[in-house]
């Protein structure tokens, strides 16, 4: 079944030249799509535009009219001025203090609720904001480069986490990376993106089960497959072809 | 967090650093005092006798009672009236820029005039008297807190929109903690400000207040007298500063850490 039909005609700033144009896919209830394209791509846009945090653009973006989205940021944002326990409740008031501590405790912080942001290191801060995206109970979680700038064992913990949660609730993911390992290990499908105007150059279905392990053999001879038959699919291109000049 | 707006630091940080330039002062003030010998420079013990005279009378508490009541009240409509406006221009670069203009007359009309024009065209009444007060410090506020509205972080407010929050719950929990720093800021220069507007608007259409009082007393060329009463309401705002902004603004700011 259909969660998510995303036909953008063009999405342009002003009046410069499109960011997006072109650009449909579809992503099934409960699949895990990754989007990969080459910095200054317009992912973030892109995300915007599905979450309906940018609705100036032509074409459309249709969801089940039950939609409930939930969107993890680059960096966590979370109100400096709420405690862990405050910032969650936020989203959701109804949360009791007994499950905003077994919550807590499920992604390993059990002493944090009575803590400001400001107090937990950044890998403890994206864990509470990936808790407050999933306690929204989501049906369309969009993820925008959520664990760059971690460390590479912090983020693997963080992939890890997110595996759990996402198998256990399982919304439909539009997961926006440009890290090609990150995304074969993650995700179902992945598409790959044009540089600007960016299009969906490339809809690449993954075989299963996903390793969620970016250094397993299995998403290394993936990439070293993928990059065979595209090198410069990581810059915007597909074919053999040379680089495109400037 | 942010350059221009500093939170105070602890209150407690070292309480005698912050009275040992006052204990110098009067230090400085009792000798030439005692050196002078002028009726234009009473020694701060006659200032003490008078204030202690004034409040046995009973004189000192009433005026001092009327002018901390328009102070209070004043205070509230300015911040309200100017919080609402700055928010308003720093929100919409229109509403900015058709309203600078006025905000920059505000900012330059002496408060002597403004207060001149509303007992002329409002009468000597207690209205006018609030209303020029008001006038003048409204702009001030106003200023800060567009600033403060300017530096609104989007990224939060677009959380707040992804996750639906209540209009409620956006402005108190996401949108107002922003703005703390500014409101702080103009809070304290308006508590230091109105109440000396205050004293301007009493001493040219009142019949109560200290600046009546300090009006009366210059008649009778009573300097002890008109210290005394200063003294007693800078004390009073300082009191005012220390017992309830100082800690407010500690304990919103504990996140800071």
């Amino acid at each position: 079944m259909t969660a998510l039909s995303v036909r953008i005609h063009s999405k342009r700033f002003g009046a410069g030249t499109p960011v997006l144009q072109d650009l449909h896919f579809k992503a099934n209830t409960g699949e895990f799509v990754a989007i990969v394209g080459p910095s200054g791509a317009g992912k973030t846009t892109l995300l915007k535009v599905i979450s309906g945090l940018e609705r100036d653009f032509s074409g459309a973006v249709e969801t089940s009219t039950d939609v409930r989205t939930a969107l993890v940021f680059q960096e966590p944002r979370l109100m400096p001025w709420l405690t862990v326990a405050q910032n969650l409740c936020l989203v959701a008031p109804a949360l009791s203090a007994q499950r905003v501590q077994a919550l807590l405790a499920s992604v390993k912080l059990h002493d944090c609720a009575a803590r400001f942001p400001g107090q937990l290191s950044g890998g403890m801060q994206r864990r509470v904001a990936l808790l407050r995206a999933f306690i929204v109970q989501p049906n369309l979680l969009l993820m925008d480069e959520p664990f760059q700038s971690l460390d590479a064992p912090t983020a693997q913990q963080l992939r890890t986490l997110l595996m759990d949660l996402w198998q256990q609730a399982r919304p439909t993911v539009v997961f926006v990376t440009h890290s090609l390992p990150e995304a074969l290990a993650l995700a179902d499908r992945v598409l790959f993106l044009s540089t600007g105007p960016s299009s969906v150059m490339l809809d690449y279905a993954l075989p299963t089960p996903r390793s969620g392990d970016l250094t397993s053999t299995a998403v290394m001879a993936l990439q070293q497959d993928l990059l065979n038959q595209h090198p410069l699919l990581l810059q915007g291109a597909m074919g053999l072809g040379v680089a495109p000049a400037n | 967090m942010r350059e221009e707006v500093k939170p105070a630091p602890a209150a407690n940080a070292v309480p005698w650093l912050r009275a040992l330039p006052l204990i110098g002062l009067a230090l400085v003030w009792q000798l030439a005092a005692m050196g002078l010998q002028s009726r234009a420079l009473p020694a701060p013990s006659s200032v003490l006798l008078a204030l202690w005279e004034e409040t046995v009378s009973g004189d000192l508490l009433f005026h001092l009672g009327s002018t901390l009541s328009r102070v209070a009240l004043s205070f509230v409509l300015s911040m309200l009236a100017g919080v609402a406006l700055g928010i308003w221009m720093g929100r919409s670069r229109r509403v900015d820029q058709s309203l600078d203009g006025l905000l920059i007359l505000g900012l330059n009309i002496p408060a002597l005039v403004t207060t001149i024009l509303c007992y002329i065209w409002f009468g000597l009444n207690e209205t006018a008297a609030i209303l020029a007060v008001v006038v003048n410090k409204v702009p001030m506020v106003a200023v800060t807190l567009r600033e403060g509205a300017r530096a609104i972080d989007q990224g939060l407010m677009e959380v707040a929109q992804v996750y639906r929050l209540s209009r409620r719950d956006t402005f108190l929990r996401v949108y107002l903690p922003q703005l703390l720093p500014y409101l702080f800021s103009a809070s304290r220069n308006g508590l230091a400000l109105i109440w000396k507007i205050v004293l301007v608007v009493e001493l040219l259409g009142r019949s109560d207040g200290v600046g009546f009082q300090i009006g009366s007393f210059f008649h009778f060329f009573d300097i002890s007298s008109i210290l005394a009463y200063a003294l007693a309401f800078s004390a009073l705002i300082f009191l005012l500063e220390a017992a309830c902004l100082r800690p407010l603004e500690s304990y919103l700011n504990r996140w800071r850490g």
